[in-house]
């Protein structure tokens, strides 16, 4: 690795980093139109065509927030807090495959030639990447403890305390969800994953193929259990409708953010629809093929692309580009049906929802385990 | 080592970004002087409390619970991953049912987890 490699794969890392921050303003446009929407209402549309530009009058009008602090609360976790809070999202999104490698052809740069190289399209490839994004995508509930504790408000207390009992209660449903997954594609590495589902579905049986071929090769036909329940449990994981309880705001105002204004506010935000967007792709990667266009190969594509004329130096990237937006489409269809639900379904108890998910989901979870084992063990 | 480097230099630029909105908000804000009423804590229709920090002893226990659970899931994920391999070698059976033990000894707990009904909340 020379120099000029570590610099692209810096930039390459701040940039995945960005996007994630960029898509924050988008969401909370498309909820803010989707909610008028579902509730016959106009939503922002002055700001910009469609009200697009709403949201960066709303930053401009954070920045210039008076920094606020309440007499009792603790002043350095205070402002910890929210800087912590956006860490778990983006180490877990940088370690999602977002497309397929790309090289940059030999170029000169103040007459010295540098490449090829070839650029993964995620910030590291972790051989346990799986793994890793539940590990760090737990250490959201500190922040959130931390946010609650610090403001010394008896809302923000309990918000934060029902937010914390509620992700690490959901977070059991999750990793039981997800063995029928490992036990199917016998790897951690998301990379290896997707690469297993391309082409229609098929399994073998007592050492003979069968095939399906109106049916792409997409984990959900795998494990149908197995995905509902990761669904279910996605939603509690990231506080959204109709799991909101740490944010029921005829409980407990805003929750743990009940103190927090301006920017300070927004980066809580930030983190919320940074797990949102985890839970999405993770979704389009375990259950959904990934960023794979199903029945279409990588190298169809590619040659589908310089048969239309793209120059060959190019034709990497724009191929890595096609399926990015493939992917980008699967996960919005998800992140659409986070926003849906939230408009469509009511609130939980709190004692419904734990319950639902210590005696409902996480042996439903290990059921599903038992039942790939035995399956597999049949087919062998 | 490649990688950890990346992640370390991904946790220090998100640092370095969030303290940079910090310091943005604190450096445009307007600065006002704060009075008693506009400091103390949020509180609607009530005399605003003092700092309240005792915390419910029901989320120590789920807290204590989670973690059991959670490290006997953490036991399910590398015989998951390795399945397949012990499949073709011929030892399913026995991958297999030295699973079923553990996940029996797991449910149990869950039940007895739930019978002594430390998951009721009310």
């Amino acid at each position: 690795m020379d120099l000029m490699n570590i610099i692209i794969n810096g930039i390459k890392i701040i940039f995945i980093f960005l996007l994630m921050v960029q898509i924050v303003p988008l969401l909370v446009w498309i909820e803010r139109r989707a909610s008028a929407f579902i509730q016959n209402r106009f939503g922002p549309n002055r700001v910009g065509p469609l009200g697009l530009t709403q949201l960066l009058a709303d930053l401009i009008k954070f920045l210039f927030k008076e920094e606020f602090i309440p007499k009792n609360a603790k002043k350095s976790l205070f402002y910890l807090a929210p800087i912590l809070a956006l860490i778990p999202g983006a180490l877990a999104f940088g370690a999602i495959p977002l497309s397929v490698p790309f090289t940059i052809p030999i170029f000169s740069f103040f007459s010295k030639e540098f490449g090829p190289y070839l650029i993964e399209f995620q910030s590291y490839n972790l051989h346990f990447s799986l793994v890793f994004i539940l590990g760090v995508s737990a250490l959201g509930v500190y922040s959130i403890l931390l946010a609650g504790w610090a403001s010394a408000n008896k809302y923000s207390l309990f918000g934060a305390l029902r937010a914390a009992a509620q992700v690490i209660s959901y977070e059991l449903a999750l990793g039981v969800s997800l063995v029928g997954v490992l036990l199917i594609y016998s790897t951690f590495n998301l990379q290896t994953i997707i690469n297993a589902q391309q082409g229609a579905f098929a399994f073998y049986s007592s050492g003979l193929l069968y095939t399906v071929s109106f049916l792409p090769n997409w984990g959900i036909f795998f494990q149908p259990l197995g995905f509902v329940l990761f669904f279910i449990a996605i939603f509690a994981e990231t506080n959204r409708h109709p799991f909101d309880l740490p944010e029921a705001e005829a409980e407990l105002v805003a929750g743990y953010h009940t103190e927090y204004g301006g920017l300070k506010m927004n980066m809580f935000y930030i983190a919320e629809y940074g797990h949102m967007l985890v839970g999405s792709a993770l979704m389009t990667v375990l259950f959904f093929g990934g960023y794979q266009i199903p029945f279409v190969s990588t190298a169809e594509i590619s040659q589908f692309l310089s048969s239309a004329g793209v120059s060959l130096g190019w034709l990497s990237f724009i191929t890595s580009m096609t399926l990015f937006s493939v992917f980008m489409i699967k996960v919005f269809i998800f992140l659409w049906i986070f926003i849906w639900v939230r408009w469509t379904l009511p609130r939980f108890k709190y004692d419904q929802l734990m319950k639902l998910g210590w005696t409902k989901l996480l042996p439903l979870g290990v059921l599903n385990t038992v039942i790939t084992a035995i399956i597999l063990f049949i087919l062998k | 080592m490649t990688a950890l480097f990346a992640i370390l230099f991904l946790i220090f630029f998100v640092l370095c970004f969030g303290a940079l909105l910090l310091g943005l908000a604190y450096i445009l804000g307007p600065k006002k002087s704060p009075n008693a009423i506009k400091s103390s804590s949020y509180e609607c229709g009530l005399p605003s409390s003092e700092q309240v920090n005792n915390v419910p002893v029901k989320y120590y226990l789920t807290a204590i619970l989670f973690i059991i659970f959670d490290i006997e899931v953490i036991f399910i994920y590398p015989w998951a991953v390795a399945y397949k391999d012990f499949l073709t070698a011929g030892w399913g059976l026995y991958i297999l049912v030295a699973m079923l033990i553990f996940i029996a000894l797991f449910l149990y707990g869950l039940i007895w987890e739930i019978r002594s009904k430390a998951l009721d909340w009310h």
